[in-house]
């Protein structure tokens, strides 16, 4: 499959263009929400709105290295972006839920975080997101060498949380929900089969050296 | 503000009721001759429906009629809060019986004009969703005792069990291969409740036959238990000597009791209820939460009813 490239002088407009786009859909919302034009519970279609989007942007961090192992087209460049637009989206979500929905009522905060089940994971997802997010830069990646693939390989179960957080959050678990949860299974699944697709696929090729997979690119 | 004005004429000030069969006649004859119509703008399939003033109102503000009629939870037309408004389009209540029987001395059916003749009032009532949230609604109904003493219930009955319509062609949850609830669903009230006089079946909201998706043409309220003992599109009452299944209740026992009577202290095992969102207006930071109050504020009329009884137990 050959997709046309971008050239590389549009790298790095397009990664901004990416996180200005990424956070379209929460500023519109606020927009909506605080000028009154969200009908019934603004505060709840924002809260809900954050999660979602929170969701799809760790299901698309997590579709760039199969991509690249599937079709070859190699858009680890916008991973970065994709999983930072992912913790901001699970942070305001986090914010939208103390601020606007418990009006920082941090006793009740408190007790939802450690009574109610769905919440205690979902805090602890984004607990785990943090350090991700803070070594989300060259330095760092440079600095842990090695440690830092393997930190950054917490991305799977934070994607796995929250997926059961989202199932767990609802009164009945519908398409919804198990299409999230699907895709999230099947994305974590392939890296279980990958290293045997790979070798497959060397197999038949000459062997190029190291395939880039877990090298983090830095561009 | 209240841009709604209830009711509040005298009872021997209004008009005779009109069939509002006849009334929807008059409106279909108006708009094929192209008539502009001065009345007050109706929601799709909605008709007036006139009602004496029922003497219910909590004095809170209304719930605007757009949010009462716009964010609505009726599972057969989508799990989303908008998807009743969107996806009810096909469905039609007209025309319509509701079977009543069980142990009953007098089994009957009755259509909508029946129903209309057991005298309808407007009531305002507040409305408290299990999902912590809740509205000020106008609505349209009559006593449910009223029904009960025509069809004479026998002195072993004990409890009311309702049933909602299921039409796959017209409520696209109910087919398909993902369907949210089993059906039909089903609720249940014992049957001091159900004589009340806080119970309604209510056939219109805000001076107006109900919405399809507020659960056209017959649904109950129960102003003190949360919304979704509210079943919507009744087709059937029976009678019964056993407690009868609630759908909420079977699908998940530890959330959802078979009283469900709103109780600031039982909280879900998810939420709290200790509070509650007000719906409509306001955006972000007008948005009204308020403390919610022991069965939602009927507890003089109702507390009676649960005497000895514990309600964290019988939540
Ligand atoms: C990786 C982290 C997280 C993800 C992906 C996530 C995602 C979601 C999603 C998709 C929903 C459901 C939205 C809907 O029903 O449409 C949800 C609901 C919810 N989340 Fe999260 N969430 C995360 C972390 C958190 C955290 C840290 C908190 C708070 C401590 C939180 C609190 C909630 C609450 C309270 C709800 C339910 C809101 C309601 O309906 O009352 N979540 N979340």
């Amino acid at each position: 499959m050959q997709l046309p490239t971008l050239p590389k002088r549009y790298h790095a407009a397009s990664i901004w263009a990416l996180y200005a786009l990424g956070l379209l859909p929460a500023a519109w919302t606020f927009y909506l929400g605080a000028t009154g034009q969200l009908v019934g519970n603004p505060v709840k279609i924002f809260e809900h709105l954050l999660g979602e989007w929170a969701l799809r942007f760790l299901i698309l961090t997590l579709t760039i290295s199969p991509i690249r192992d599937l079709f070859g087209v190699n858009w680890v460049r916008y991973r970065r972006a994709l999983g930072l637009l992912a913790f901001w989206y699970v942070a305001m979500h986090f914010l939208a839920y103390i601020v606007l929905d418990k009006r920082l009522a941090f006793d009740v905060i408190v007790e939802d975080i450690f009574k109610r089940w769905f919440i205690t994971i979902g805090m602890a997802a984004f607990v785990l997101l943090i350090p991700l997010a803070l070594t989300s830069n060259r330095w760092s990646i440079r600095k842990l060498g090695a440690g830092w693939v393997r930190l950054h390989r917490l991305i799977y179960p934070i994607a796995a949380v929250g997926a059961l957080h989202y199932c767990l959050s609802v009164k009945v678990i519908g398409p919804e929900q198990l299409i999230y949860a699907g895709i999230i299974a099947v994305l974590i699944g392939w890296r279980l089969v990958r290293p045997r697709f790979m070798a497959m696929k060397r197999g038949r090729r000459p062997q190029y050296g190291k395939l880039a997979a877990e090298i983090p690119r830095t561009d | 503000m209240r841009p709604y004005r209830p009711l509040a004429i005298p009872a021997s000030e209004i008009t005779p009721e009109a069939s509002y069969f006849q009334r929807r006649d008059i409106l279909r004859m108006a708009a094929a001759g192209g008539l502009a119509l001065a009345a007050p703008s109706l929601a799709f399939g909605t008709e007036m429906l006139e009602a004496k003033p029922g003497g219910y109102d909590p004095g809170e503000e209304l719930t605007p009629e757009a949010d009462v009629t716009s964010f609505n939870n009726f599972y057969e037309f989508g799990t989303g809060k908008a998807d009743p408004a969107k996806n009810s389009g096909q469905f039609n209540p007209r025309p319509w019986t509701i079977q009543v029987d069980g142990m009953v001395g007098k089994p009957a059916e009755f259509d909508l004009d029946a129903l209309m003749a057991l005298g309808l009032e407007e009531r305002i009532y507040r409305m408290r969703c299990v999902e912590a949230w809740s509205m000020v609604i106008p609505w349209i109904g009559f006593p449910l005792a009223s029904l009960l003493d025509k069809v004479e219930p026998l002195g072993s009955a004990k409890y009311v069990a309702f049933e909602t319509v299921v039409r796959p062609e017209e409520m696209p949850e109910q087919r398909g291969v993902f369907q949210p609830l089993p059906w039909p669903y089903v609720e249940g009230l014992r049957l001091d409740e159900a004589r009340h006089p806080l119970t309604i079946l209510s056939m219109g909201l805000y001076g107006k036959t109900l919405p399809n998706q507020n659960g056209a043409p017959v649904r109950l309220v129960t102003p003190w238990k949360y919304g979704f003992k509210g079943i919507k599109s009744i087709v059937r009452i029976t009678l019964t000597e056993e407690q009868p299944p609630s759908t909420w209740n079977k699908l998940a026992p530890n959330e959802y009791g078979f009283y469900a009577n709103v109780n600031p202290e039982v909280d879900h095992p998810r939420w709290s209820q200790a509070t509650e969102n007000r719906v409509g207006g306001g955006g972000f930071f007008g948005s009204n939460d308020r403390p919610t109050l022991m069965f939602n504020g009927y507890g003089n009329e109702v507390a009676s009813l649960y005497d000895g009884m514990d309600l964290t137990v019988n939540f």
